[in-house]
């Protein structure tokens, strides 16, 4: 039994955005994206033994995560490749350029952009985090989700005015953290 | 004619501000804060730096999980927790 005890609600609060973000920019599919988060946190919990605290429980779901991907990865490849084989047969010109020319590459499309993208956005959610929990989820439901303040409003049960107090901290907050790198 | 107000302070400045990062600011509003700015350097300041977040994270692309998918992992993963649980 590891030492460390493991509260699944707040794992999530604390580290599905960033497994999130890490994702999508990497399968652009938000429906993909979730799963494979959530794969991730259904074999994390299998593997608990396996985390010996010497990387950040982060580092470590993110290696998990990584491995999802790939397999993502490899699953779709492997049905493009029976198919493409087929289609390639029938065309002698192309013989022999088939396959590794095929194979769809998720890492190589605008891999710089991406990755800058990816680092900011990292940035963000680390700054985030750093938030008191109702300013993030104010900030995030209204900046990054781009929900209505009618929506957000009911939900959280504040009132429009409350909304903006709320903003406006964050705000402040979010632009004094990314100050030094990025505004 | 009834007096129209022009000049306010750096507070409601803040609000305006705020509110044109949502595109939630009226044409007024954004005139009342192009005028503050012109004399206030505090507010110029911020409404630069204000600005430029709204940029970031637009270019950032971040995205995240909403409330209710997050309420459905959590459900999900204690399920799962439970039935370690049993199995130990």
């Amino acid at each position: 039994m590891p030492d460390h005890q493991i509260n699944p609600n707040k794992w999530i609060d604390l580290y599905a955005d960033y497994l999130f973000n890490y994702t999508i920019s990497r399968v652009s599919d938000r429906e993909i994206a979730q799963d494979l988060v959530q794969d991730t946190f259904l074999a994390a919990l299998k593997s608990m033994k396996n985390f010996k605290g010497e990387a950040s429980e982060r580092t470590w779901l993110i290696s998990i995560l990584k491995r999802k991907i790939i397999d993502y990865y490899r699953k779709i490849n492997s049905n493009k490749g029976k198919a493409e084989v087929r289609i390639n047969y029938k065309d002698s010109d192309s013989e022999g350029d088939w396959l590794e020319e095929r194979v769809a590459d998720p890492f190589d499309k605008t891999a710089e952009d991406a990755l800058e993208n990816n680092e900011l956005g990292e940035a963000i959610l680390n700054c985030l985090s750093k938030l008191p929990a109702k300013q993030a989820e104010v900030f995030k439901m209204k900046t990054i989700l781009d929900y209505e303040t009618e929506t957000i409003c009911n939900e959280l049960n504040i009132t429009a005015s409350n909304l903006w107090v709320i903003i406006h901290r964050a705000r402040t907050a979010m632009a004094n953290c990314l100050k030094e790198n990025w505004l | 004619m009834s007096k129209i107000k022009v000049f306010m302070p750096c507070n409601e400045a803040g609000h305006i501000c705020d509110k044109a990062q949502y595109e939630e600011a009226t044409l007024w509003d954004k005139i009342k804060l192009k005028m503050h700015v012109l004399y206030c350097k505090g507010c110029r300041k911020h409404t630069k730096i204000n600005t430029k977040l709204t940029e970031i994270i637009k270019v950032s692309n971040v995205e995240c999980l909403d409330k209710k998918c997050k309420e459905a992992m959590k459900k999900t993963l204690e399920q799962a927790l439970n039935e370690n649980k049993h199995q130990n």
